[in-house]
Formats: structure tokens, C-alpha cells, sequence
């Protein structure tokens, strides 16, 4: 073993460090912390000139709303967005890391992203953490074989869709899309049924919320709708507004200057001689 | 086959946050009407809030099954007591029977998270506020339920309560005028529903003072 292979920076992939101190914590009775989770809604669709996708923008943490304007759908490459539900950060990272990879690909093949490239990349990640990565995923892209529509589990399986519905509301999205998606649909048909599923969501799942947020994918094209509906507005605030009492105040300040430094010097070999 | 039950629980928690204000002559009491069941709505108009008696009106959140078995007995109570004494229950004495129900069920309790409100005797405000076995306080506001972390330090911040130890005793109900304390219920709960997932729809106010019972709804987000 070379010497301080400790402190060589590790070259990839996750760190595994804490693993076995975090299960005797846990088995200690140490309650392990929350994490980020968007309880979601995101859909997409597949219409006559290429791909829409829809997202809620809710996170929360347990009962709370931890973000009530979150962005969802996030950026694979110029052609490919992609929705995100499970650990926000899982879905951040997973989708940022293999939009990167994509980026090098082009930079590698002077050719665009093609929505396949992407969907291997994602669920090759996923399988080989076996869902612990908890990414739960819609993707969505027109490239040069046409527009393409994917669902990507955490453990890594992948559907291809005409239509899809994911996360904690994927059942009321999927009811307006059972009922009113079918072949050849125009982009403000397309946009509509898509507000509409993503709005079943947010008013009958409470793990949804908040705002609509859109994207239309078409041959060279993309829409990005942030916020395309608010149907959510506060519903009272009061005229007169609230004033809170001033913080405590600091009547003094002193600084007290640290002790003087010792100066330590080696002895030499005192007790290695003996 | 002896453990095929194990993971079945007789208790569910339908959220849901409640809030009472104490005045001089006055007394609130507020609830949303959402009904949940994890991630599920199961009803956006089920009122929380039920009147036990001329000057006492009871608000509870947690499990609504155990909250309605809780409001008929103590309907059924009172109806003894106004048979025997020929008179309404005072809210004070309500809370007292309230407490003792609770602390009956000691060891399988009411899945239920009470605020009373009320007129006493002089037809002061009055707000009692329970845990789910009955310990209970008298206080001149409070919240209980699934917004109440969120509320309760907003009400601490504009309603400084007097400390319960002082002696002489101070006086608990709330400075502000009536239409001061429901103006600040319904921004506590505007506020709570934007970042509680388990409270909104509808919020129903109930407002006692020597004129009688008032009630009145506010829309609340519904998302």
C-alpha cells in the first residue's frame, strides 16, 4: 500500500465513508435526517410537431413546502429536456451529470444529442445504484429520428410512450390523459391537456402545487413556459399589514485579543534513543 | 397466520389546523375544512368545529373518527348535565369534562387535538388548548394541528401572553378588538396553507360575543 493513500481525492462516484457509522448511529436509535423530496407532478406528451413536458412546482420536506417555486424540468441538451421526481438533489444531479456527458459526446461527434443517448445514459446511472439513486424521471426530445418520449425509473427500467405521468400525482395526470390524449394532437391542444393533467395534480395530490410550468419541444425549437399558469394566488392578506417587534439590541462590543502563541521545538530523539 | 394484522393501525391523521382568540368580550375559533389521508384529499368542506353548548365551541384536528366519537359523547354529557341541572354547561366546566374524557381513554386515547373556545361566567373570552390525554391549559389564544408550528409563533409574536406563574394572576385574553383578531386568524392561515400541504380549501370562523354565534368562510388555496 502506498504511503497516505488516505488522502488521495477519491476519482468518481459517490463516497461510501460514512456507510458503516451512519448504520450504528441509526441503530443507536439516531433519527436519520429528511431529505428534499418534490411529491410530485411532471408528465409529457408526445403531439404532431414533437415533444411537451410538464411539471408541478412544489418541493417539499415531510408535510412542509419546502419551495412553492421550484423548477422541475430541467435542461439535457439544446433538443432534450428532461422532468425530474423523487430527491431533488438525485434528480439535479443525475440530470446534470449526464447532461454534461452529452455535451462532451457532441463536442466528440459534432453531431445534436440524440433523446436514446440520453435515455441509456440515465438508466445506466440508475441500475448501477439500484434505486437508491430515488430519480424518477420523464424525458423528452425531438432528434433527427423524430420526437421521442421516455419514462426512466429509479431502479433504472424505461418505458417509451406516446403519453407519461410521473410522481406522487402521476394517477391524476394520467386520469386527464386516459380520457382526452389521442394521436395527432396540434401544440395548444397538446398544451392544454398537458396544464390540465399537471393542474389535476396540484389540486387533488398534496404532494403537488403551486404553478404550471410547460416546455414544447419541436424540430429545432424549444418553448420554455416557466410558470405558464398560476392558479394559485394567496387568498388573503391583510390591509392594515403586521409590524414585529425590534430584535434585541447590542449595547456593547469588546474584542479580547487571544493569548499569545506558544512556540513549540522539537527536542530531537529523547526517546527514541533509550 | 398470527401476524397477518401486524402492520394494520386503528388510527389515521386527516391534518387539519385549529386556531382560538380570547378578547375582552369576545371569542374565536377557526378551522379549515380539508379532509386528508396521506397525499390524498378526501373532502375540501368537512367543518372541524362543533358548538357543545350556548358559550362553548370546540375545534379539533387528528384523526376526525375519534374527533366525532369524542364531539357525540360529549354531546350526549352535556345533554345529562342540562337534564339534571336545568341549565347550559359553563365553558370552563366543559373543559374540565373535556380533560377528564380524554385522560379516561388514557391508554388507547382519542386520536384528537382540541381547542376549546368560549364566554365564562362574566362573558370573558376564554381558550383552553389539550394534548391528545387530556393535559390541558387555559391561555388567551392557541393553535393545534397540522399548521400549528406554523401559527403558534406568529400568534407569540403579535399576542405576548402574560406568564401563567405571575401572582396576582394576570389576565389572559388578547388586547386586540374583534375585528383585529379575526383579521389576524385569517392571515395566520393564509400563511399556514401556503407552506402546509395538509391545510386549506376553506377556512370557517366562528365568532362568540354577547350578541351570539357568528359564523363566517374564507377561501383558502386549494392546492
Amino acid at each position: 500500500m502506498t504511503n497516505g493513500a488516505f488522502e488521495v481525492p477519491a476519482k468518481g462516484g459517490f463516497s461510501f465513508d460514512n456507510c458503516k457509522r451512519n448504520e450504528m448511529l441509526l441503530n443507536k436509535g439516531l433519527k436519520a435526517p429528511g431529505f428534499l423530496k418534490t411529491g410530485t407532478t411532471i408528465v409529457g406528451l408526445v403531439y404532431q410537431d414533437g415533444v411537451i413536458l410538464g411539471a408541478d412546482t412544489r418541493a417539499t420536506e415531510g408535510p412542509i413546502v419546502a419551495d412553492k417555486n421550484c423548477e422541475k424540468i430541467h435542461y439535457m441538451a439544446p433538443n432534450i429536456y428532461c422532468c425530474g421526481a423523487g430527491t431533488a438533489a438525485d434528480t439535479e444531479a443525475v440530470t446534470d451529470m449526464v447532461s454534461s456527458q452529452l455535451k462532451l459526446h457532441r463536442y466528440h461527434t459534432g453531431r445534436e444529442s440524440r433523446v436514446i443517448t440520453a435515455l441509456t445514459l440515465l438508466k445506466s446511472h440508475l441500475f448501477r445504484y439500484q434505486g437508491h439513486v430515488s430519480a424518477a424521471l420523464v424525458l423528452g426530445g425531438v432528434d433527427v429520428s423524430g420526437p421521442h418520449l421516455h419514462t426512466i425509473y429509479p431502479h433504472g427500467s424505461t418505458d417509451t410512450l406516446p403519453f407519461a405521468t410521473m410522481g406522487s400525482g402521476s394517477l391524476a395526470a394520467m386520469s386527464v390523459f386516459e380520457s382526452k390524449y389521442r394521436e395527432g394532437l396540434t401544440r395548444d391542444e397538446g398544451v392544454k391537456i398537458v396544464c390540465e393533467a399537471i393542474a389535476s395534480g396540484i389540486f387533488n395530490d398534496l404532494g403537488s402545487g403551486s404553478n404550471v410550468d410547460v416546455c414544447v419541444i419541436t424540430k429545432g425549437n424549444v418553448e420554455y413556459l416557466r410558470n405558464h399558469v398560476q392558479p394559485n394566488p394567496r387568498t388573503y392578506t391583510s390591509a392594515k399589514g403586521y409590524t414585529f417587534s425590534k430584535p434585541t439590541e447590542v449595547l456593547s462590543t469588546k474584542v479580547t485579543a487571544l493569548a499569545q502563541r506558544a512556540v513549540v521545538t522539537e527536542r530531537g530523539d529523547a526517546m527514541e534513543e533509550e | 397466520m398470527t401476524k397477518e394484522h401486524a402492520n394494520w393501525s386503528p388510527y389515521d391523521f386527516n391534518g387539519g389546523t385549529c386556531v382560538a382568540v380570547a378578547g375582552a368580550d369576545y371569542c374565536v375559533i377557526a378551522a379549515d375544512t380539508r379532509m386528508s389521508t396521506g397525499y390524498n384529499i378526501l373532502t375540501r368542506d368537512y367543518s372541524k368545529i362543533c358548538k357543545l353548548a350556548e358559550k362553548s365551541v370546540l375545534a379539533s384536528s387528528g384523526f376526525q373518527a375519534d374527533v366525532r366519537a369524542l364531539q357525540k359523547h360529549l354531546d350526549a354529557r352535556h345533554l345529562i348535565y342540562q337534564h339534571q341541572h336545568n341549565k347550559q354547561m359553563s365553558c370552563p366546566a366543559m373543559a374540565q369534562l373535556l380533560s377528564n374524557t380524554l385522560y379516561y381513554k388514557r391508554f388507547f386515547p382519542y386520536y384528537a387535538f382540541n381547542v376549546l373556545g368560549g364566554l365564562d361566567n362574566e362573558g370573558k373570552g376564554c381558550v383552553f388548548t389539550y394534548d391528545a390525554v387530556g393535559s390541558y391549559e387555559k391561555v388567551g389564544y392557541s393553535s393545534q394541528g397540522s399548521g400549528a408550528k406554523l401559527i403558534m409563533p406568529f400568534l407569540d409574536n403579535q399576542l405576548k401572553s402574560p406568564s401563567p406563574l405571575l401572582i396576582p394572576a394576570q389576565d389572559a385574553v388578547t388586547p386586540l378588538s374583534e375585528s383585529e383578531a379575526i383579521d389576524l386568524v385569517r392571515t395566520a392561515f393564509a400563511s399556514a396553507t401556503e407552506r402546509d400541504i395538509y391545510t386549506g380549501d376553506k377556512l370557517e370562523i366562528l365568532v362568540l360575543n354577547k350578541e351570539g354565534l357568528r359564523r363566517e368562510y374564507m377561501e383558502l388555496r386549494l392546492d
